[in-house]
Parts: C-alpha cells; structure tokens; sequence
C-alpha cells in the first residue's frame, strides 16, 4: 500500500540553507578539535598498543602442549585430538615410556606433536576432548610466518606457548 | 628585457613551481587524508616517516612504478593529452599571483601584467578541457557523463566567478593584481573596507556587498575545482570516478594532483583579491592607530626579513583558506545535479549582478 509522506513546508531559515550549512560546520571543526586533542577514543594503534590485556578468560588463541607442576609434558598420545581434528591439522606420533621412568604405567608420550597452524580453525575441540587436559587454547593469536613449514608448530614450540598449568588433576602421581 | 630580469623570472618560476606549488599540493593531498580522519574520529596516515609526513614520497613512488595502462577502446592521442590539461591551467594561472612584496628589489611576482584577472580568468578555464577531453576520449560511458557534467558546472559557475570579482575592480579602477593589493593595503582589506576608516559609514555599507561577493566569488572557485559539494564530474558513488575512471597510474596521479593545484591557485586568488594578498595588519608601536605596512622595500637586512615575511604570511593565508576547502569538504553532501544548476543559474548569477549594481551605487553616492 503505497503511502504519501507528507512534506512539512521549510520556513525561510531552512530554505536559506547557510544556517544548516554553519551548523554542520560547527559539528565537525568540533570533532576535528577534540581528535586532535586526543579527547575522542580512536581506533588501536595495532602493532604498538595491542589488546592482550583487554582479552576475555575464554578466548581461543593458539592451541597449546602444558607441563604440570611436576614437569611432566601430560600428553599420553591417545591421540583423541588428533581424530577429532575438524580441519586434521594434528599430527602425533607416539612413542614408548621406559619401564624404568617414574611415570611408566603412562605407557605412552608423544614422540612428535605437531600442530599445522595454516590449518587450525581455534575450534577448541582438542582442548575439549582431551581427557588428560593436556592440550589448552592459550591466548596467541598472531601466528605468522615466511613458509608454510614455519606455521607447523613442532611439540617444541607448543610446549613453549602452553608453559606450565597450574590447578590441574594430577592424576598419575605415585600415590594414587 | 635584460639578463638580470630574464635570471629572476626563471628563478622565481622554478622556486615557485617545484619549491612551493609541487610540495604544497602533494602536502595537501596529505593533510586531506589528515583532515578528513580527524573530522571522522580516525587518525589519518601515520606509519610513513614522523607523523606519516614522508607518506606522500610514499605515495609518489607508488604512483611511478604503477603499469601505466592504456585501454584498446581510447582515442590515444586525447587520452594522453586530458591530464597534461588538467595540470597545466592550474600552474599557469598562478604566474600572475603576487605572491609576496619584494625581495631584493625583485617583485614576488612572476608576471605583473595588466590584465591580471582576465588572464587568470582566460586560463583557468581551459582547466575544463582537461577533464571533458578524458571523458571523451576514455571511450566509456561513465567519464561521458562526467565529462558532460564538468562542462554544463563550468557554464553555470564561470558566469557568476566573473561577475562577482567586479566589486574588486570598481573599487581598485585597475586589473593588475599588484595593484589590488596595493589598493588593499591603502585602503582596508576587500572584505573589511571600513579597516583605518572606521567612523566613514560608506566604508560600512560597503562591506556588505563586498563580504556578499567574497562569499559568491569563493562558492563559485568550489565549484570551478570540483571539490564537494559540487564534485559532480567525479562522484565516486554515481560515475565511479566519472572523468578518470579509465585513468591509471601517473596520468590519474595528474588528474588528482590538478585538483589540489587548482586548489591552491583558488585559494590564492582568493587571498589576492579580497583577503589582502601578502600583506598582515601589524599595530604600529609608534602609537596612534595605523597599520604597519611591512615589506621588503625597508634597506639591508630588514628588507629581506620583510620579503620573507610577507611571502609567508600569504602562504599562510593560502593554507587557512585549503583548510577551509577540505572542512567544507568533509561537512557537506554533494548537491544533486538539478539542485546545482538552479543554484548556479538562479541564485548566485543573480546575487552577482545585483551586487555590482550596488557597490556601483555606493561608490557613486559617497564619492570614495
């Protein structure tokens, strides 16, 4: 239904257009003067300020390898996240745990863990599924390189972002 | 015609062409993108250099090493020559600006002759050519229409830039630019006439007309610069770029750069005919009310001091009025295209001719 929007009769202050013109003016020399005098809040200035500071507890950066507080790496290269893997940017090779090591009824340890970074949708799925708590979203999330054998983070480089996790369940201790 | 005249006038034309004009305008493109991201609450190019000043080296180089592409569909030989047009007019004009007293004894003019403001008229005009020969000669559809558009704007605008500069020559009874600005320094600024002559209530009434035709002569150098409101021949979101959309590389670098020259060659006209040219009001400390008028005639080194000065005081002059441009710019919408035309046409043709009308009455009632 076509309906006819009436036009209100511009007064002759309107129609002179200069008043409205000057006002407009005003806004703007306005919002010039308070940009230059660093009143208004700008854009980040990325490279130099960045807002690692201001992220939120659940952000999913960069995948990540953790320690415990024993300074065991807690994979046990069941190899869940590898399977679950949406884009299967996880590779992990298992290896055998000595039986003369402390912690030989784990069995196994991930000889090679690597992560393809160019692959990696931060999901989160890995974190999820894993039953050892293990593997955590950290809160990297400028991942850059010159080649695409660069954007492979090796389990080196994981267990350099995941760093030690306090808190978890310590599960596989003598005493249990 | 001797050595010495020849010498100065080549010095005079290459310091004013690749001292001043080509740093200005290429300065100028750089504060537009400053300008315009601090009216916008952004912060403009700020990675190239301190303060991103070395952005538009940035940008020049980027311009030169870009492919220089010529489509099949062009009439080649207009198709080179469109940018040359567009660039030339605006330089040129700027000969006949005075663009400071003297320094040394050498006029800061280039070419002090006679008909000034006819010249500049005669000139700037051709800058149209420039942008209806890309339209035409690109082949297309979209620079047609901005082509078509830059020519009917020049028809309505050029009119009432004529007219409105006739207040000027009433008074001053002379074309020569230098002159204009002698006469302004005697006799109060175009725009404030009644300046040294306050109890003379002619000068007041004057002032009226005259702030009325300051005012048609700057909307109608808008307009002769395609700058917003009236960049209709460009209108990015109707034509795509209009008259260079076809352009690529240097010859569209010419284009844009034109603009900021015809940009700055208004704003010195502007400042020549009605804002006092080089000349800044100082307070004599001699006591009593008169304008201390300095300038480069003073003996030994206040002379040059003095020159320098006022050589600076009009370029200062200049860039108040470019930041004027881009503040308007980045204030108001584009007209519509009927809008423009009845504005050009009805209005200010009309205020033009009736102001001369009146200054001529003024001047014949009070007899300055």
């Amino acid at each position: 239904m076509a309906i006819t929007v009436a036009r209100s009769k511009l007064n002759w202050r309107e129609r002179l257009y200069l008043p409205a013109i000057a006002a407009g003016m005003v806004i703007t020399i306005k919002h010039f003067k308070n940009t230059i005098f660093g009143r208004t809040k700008v854009t980040m200035q990325y490279p130099e300020e960045k807002w690692d500071s201001s992220l939120p507890e659940h952000y999913r950066g960069a995948p990540a390898l953790v320690r415990d507080t024993d300074g065991r790496v807690r994979c046990v290269a069941c190899q869940l996240c590898e399977f679950i893997c949406p884009p299967r940017a996880i590779k992990i090779i298992p290896g055998e745990i000595p039986s003369t090591d402390r912690f030989a009824k784990v069995e196994k340890y991930p000889e090679e863990f690597d992560i393809d970074m160019v692959r990696c949708i931060f999901c989160g799925m890995c974190e999820e599924v894993c039953p050892e708590q293990a593997i955590f979203l950290r809160k990297d999330y400028a991942i850059t390189g010159f080649t695409r054998e660069e954007m492979v983070h090796d389990k080196d480089k994981l267990l350099e972002i995941g760093g030690v996790m306090h808190g978890v369940v310590l599960k596989w201790n003598e005493k249990k | 015609m001797n050595v010495f005249f020849i010498t100065t006038s080549l010095l005079k034309i290459i310091g004013m062409i690749f001292v001043v004009i080509l740093p200005m305008v290429s300065y100028a493109v750089y504060a537009e993108r400053r300008v315009s991201a601090l009216i916008q609450d952004r912060l403009g190019p700020n990675r190239v250099g301190p303060a991103g000043l070395f952005q538009p080296i940035a940008d020049a180089a980027k311009f030169l090493f870009k492919e220089d592409f010529t489509p099949a569909q062009v009439n080649k030989f207009y198709y080179w020559l469109a940018p040359c047009l567009a660039m030339v007019p605006a330089i040129t004009t700027i000969a006949v600006v005075p663009f400071g007293s003297t320094l040394l004894g050498v006029p800061m003019v280039i070419a002090d002759i006679n008909v000034g403001i006819l010249y500049v008229f005669a000139i700037a005009s051709l800058g149209v050519y420039g942008i209806v020969l890309a339209g035409w000669a690109s082949n297309s559809k979209y620079p047609f229409l901005g082509g078509v558009r830059s020519s009917s704007q020049m028809i309505s605008y050029e009119l009432s830039l004529g007219l409105a500069v006739i207040p000027v020559f009433l008074l001053v009874g002379n074309l020569r630019l230098t002159n204009v600005v002698r006469y302004q320094i005697e006799n109060g600024w175009m725009i404030a006439p009644f300046i040294g002559d306050w109890a003379n209530l002619g000068k007041w009434l004057l002032a009226i007309p005259m702030i009325t035709s300051f005012f048609v002569f700057t909307i109608a150098v808008f307009a002769e610069t395609n700058r917003l409101p009236f960049d209709l021949p460009e209108a990015e979101q109707e034509l795509a770029g209009g008259y260079h959309t076809e352009y690529s590389s240097m010859k569209f670098a010419l284009f844009f750069l034109g603009e900021y020259a015809a940009m700055i060659t208004g704003s010195a006209i502007i400042v020549t005919l009605f804002l006092g040219g080089w000349h800044l009001p100082l307070p004599s400390w001699h006591g009593g009310f008169h304008w201390l008028v300095v300038d480069g005639t003073a003996p030994g080194w206040r002379g040059v001091v003095g020159g320098l000065f006022n050589i600076a005081t009009f370029f200062a002059k200049v860039a108040t009025l470019l930041f004027m441009f881009m503040w308007v710019r980045w204030t108001l919408p584009r007209f519509r295209y009927d809008q423009l035309m009845r504005l050009g046409w009805l209005f200010f043709f009309e205020i033009a001719l009736v102001n001369i009308f009146i200054v001529a009455g003024i001047l014949a009632y009070f007899q300055f």
